[in-house]
């Protein structure tokens, strides 16, 4: 049996959601920025570890969108891929990235298929690394059975 | 249409994702990765249909033109070697479905297989340096897991050291591209083609060598494939005909393209230093499985003798001898996957794969001896399989160019070959089984390991009945690469 760490538990609820919407926030701002699918991606994997670390890596594995990574990785990989066939469609080679307009009154954001290559890649991060990570981390644990209480 | 370049690399890829996200359903995973090798294998006929007029085909990513983006370019040389690789993934996939040494069901074996693919396709297609050692990052990737997905000792030991080896490989190849980029600026094939006689000389040929040396630890050459024949037989069956027939190819080709089109003409001292490595590498593997009876170690041994043949053509550093070298590699590839594939059926008649434990095929099934003759024949060069007509075209332009040495090793190695087949075929075959009153296993299913077998077999008699085929088009790709112009 695991042992509980109250303070840990009680910190990595908000933490988590911290933690995601900061890698959220660094995949939007990385067309011209700093950031990106690959840093947001490695971002969300750091809140992975710590709700398994907090709360067990099968906790932590049921919280991964599609309930599994290598499911999630695979997902990304197909919206990475399938992002280069709309400008393959029109004509132009493969990859070659299609931007448009979206006027939000105050702002306009800039919305393009590069965004979902992006968002391809950091579910392709996130799957791949944090099923390296968890199945790491339960090593520790001892029998899946226990943990799960 | 460009599209169709890419497809060596996104077919498989979208296969790998969807079998991966089929995972836990072996019905489902095995419809898709079955419908995905049938489109590799379409795509790489429309492929060779479109290249075999003329130029070849290009593909710039995401419109990022040359030399800055990276560069797909199929050319007669890619095309042929694409379309082997996609039958070979076709032919292995089907025998997979038999109960010929399928090795555990893991659900990540197909994803892995298919990644594979995606390794080999892109290194063969890809018109960039870095991109390339991408690509054997990705074969190496698959190779491992596909190694360590049964979990047995001798299996992570052989991944161990396959990795270890590899991994060197892998760190040369990419500290060389790092140099080669640092040099001329340029990581694009056709722009190093153009910057690489600016070069000072010394300068070229250093980095010409190191990026041949991790190449040839790839390709399994003298003096380092100690990890090939250590690692291979632990794999299942049908998965080793794949490993076997294309992962060593790749470093050959990368060699074959390095120095037969984008570094040519290349220093005269190099061919000279690979047509030696070739004969080491030809001699030591042919004596490495003259010395044992493991079916799987011999024929991965002969992986390593058959390497040399291929290098030796390249090293005669002429349109002639890369027409040898494209030759030799097709009908290597055939040959030595049928061998690895009619070993595995061999293993479910008999139930072993030591020569000494097993015997009285002949008797018991003799359609399968004949068929084994064919490609083992083939491998040694007996007339008029289309081993022969390899060797016969790689030994003139040798001797053609002087070489008397290469060429008398050559044949003797060729002896050597016979001897190893012909153990195979007489332990396994005509010798009767050492233990008495044995009979073969009823409840085989062995229908679909009987259909991948043969038709590769009827790809190398159809090699051997019309080789012209396939020798002018050999030629017409020698000629359009760099060493022939």
């Amino acid at each position: 049996m695991k042992r509980r760490v109250v303070m840990l538990e009680a910190a990595a609820g908000p933490l988590y959601w911290v933690i995601l919407g900061s890698s959220l926030w660094v995949l939007l701002r990385g067309h011209n920025e700093p950031g990106g699918g690959f840093i947001g991606g490695l971002l969300a994997v750091s809140a992975s570890i710590l709700w398994a670390v907090s709360h067990g890596s099968g906790a932590a594995r049921r919280r991964l969108p599609l309930k599994d990574p290598l499911r999630l990785a695979a997902a990304g990989v197909l919206l990475a891929g399938f992002s280069g066939l709309p400008a393959w469609l029109g004509g132009q080679p493969y990859l070659t990235h299609l931007w448009g307009k979206l006027p939000l009154g105050f702002m306009e954001y800039k919305v393009s298929t590069v965004l979902l290559f992006d968002l391809g890649v950091y579910a392709c991060v996130w799957g791949a690394l944090a099923g390296y990570a968890l199945a790491l981390l339960e090593l520790d644990e001892g029998p899946p059975e226990e943990e799960r209480r | 249409m460009s599209a169709l370049v890419a497809t060596p690399v996104l077919v498989p890829l979208a296969t790998v994702a969807l079998t991966a996200l089929a995972a836990g359903r072996p019905r489902l995973q095995q419809v898709l990765s079955g419908l995905g090798s049938l489109a590799l294998l379409l795509c790489a006929l429309l492929l060779l249909g479109q290249v075999e007029g003329g130029e070849g085909a290009r593909l710039a990513f995401g419109n990022w033109p040359a030399p800055f983006g990276i560069e797909f370019h199929v050319d007669r040389l890619s095309a042929a070697l694409v379309l082997v690789t996609a039958l070979m993934g076709s032919a292995s996939l089907l025998f997979l479905a038999s109960d010929a040494d399928p090795g555990r069901r893991h659900p990540l074996l197909l994803p892995l297989l298919h990644g594979l693919l995606v390794g080999v396709g892109g290194a063969f297609v890809t018109a960039d340096l870095f991109n390339l050692y991408v690509w054997f990052e990705v074969m190496l990737i698959c190779a491992l897991g596909l190694l360590a997905l049964g979990a047995r000792p001798d299996q992570l030991d052989g991944a161990f050291k396959y990795m270890v080896l590899n991994l060197l490989g892998t760190l040369l190849l990419l500290i060389s591209v790092g140099a080669v980029y640092a040099a001329t600026g340029h990581l694009n094939f056709t722009a190093l083609s153009q910057a690489a006689p600016s070069l000072p000389p010394a300068l070229a040929a250093v980095l010409l060598t190191a990026l041949l040396l991790s190449l040839l630890l790839k390709s399994g050459a003298f003096p380092l494939y100690a990890w090939l024949p250590a690692s291979y037989h632990t794999l299942p069956g049908p998965v080793l005909a794949l490993c076997a027939g294309l992962l060593t190819k790749v470093g050959v080709y990368a060699v074959l393209r390095l120095t037969g089109d984008v570094f040519a003409p290349v220093p005269a001292l190099l061919p000279e230093a690979l047509g030696w490595i070739a004969c080491a590498t030809m001699l030591f593997g042919v004596l490495g499985a003259a010395y044992h009876w493991d079916m799987r170690r011999i024929l991965a041994f002969h992986i390593v003798s058959q390497i040399g043949y291929i290098l030796l053509a390249i090293a005669l550093d002429s349109a002639a001898g890369n027409r040898a070298a494209l030759f030799y590699t097709v009908h290597h590839i055939v040959v030595k996957a049928t061998l690895f594939l009619l070993a595995a059926m061999i293993w479910r008649y008999t139930g072993s794969y030591d020569l000494r434990r097993i015997g009285g095929l002949f008797r018991a099934r003799p359609r399968l001896a004949l068929l084994f003759m064919v490609p083992a024949l083939s491998l040694v060069g007996i007339p008029p399989l289309s081993g022969f007509w390899a060797k016969l075209v790689v030994l003139q332009e040798a001797l053609a160019r002087g070489h008397y040495a290469w060429t008398a090793v050559a044949l003797l190695v060729s002896v050597l070959t016979l001897y190893s087949m012909m153990k195979i075929w007489m332990e396994a075959f005509w010798k009767d089984h050492p233990q008495k009153g044995w009979s073969l296993p009823r409840n085989t299913r062995l229908a679909p390991a009987w259909c991948a077998t043969l038709s590769l077999a009827a790809v190398t008699l159809w090699i051997s009945f019309a080789p012209q085929a396939l020798l002018a088009y050999a030629e017409a790709a020698a000629l359009s690469l760099g060493g022939g112009r």
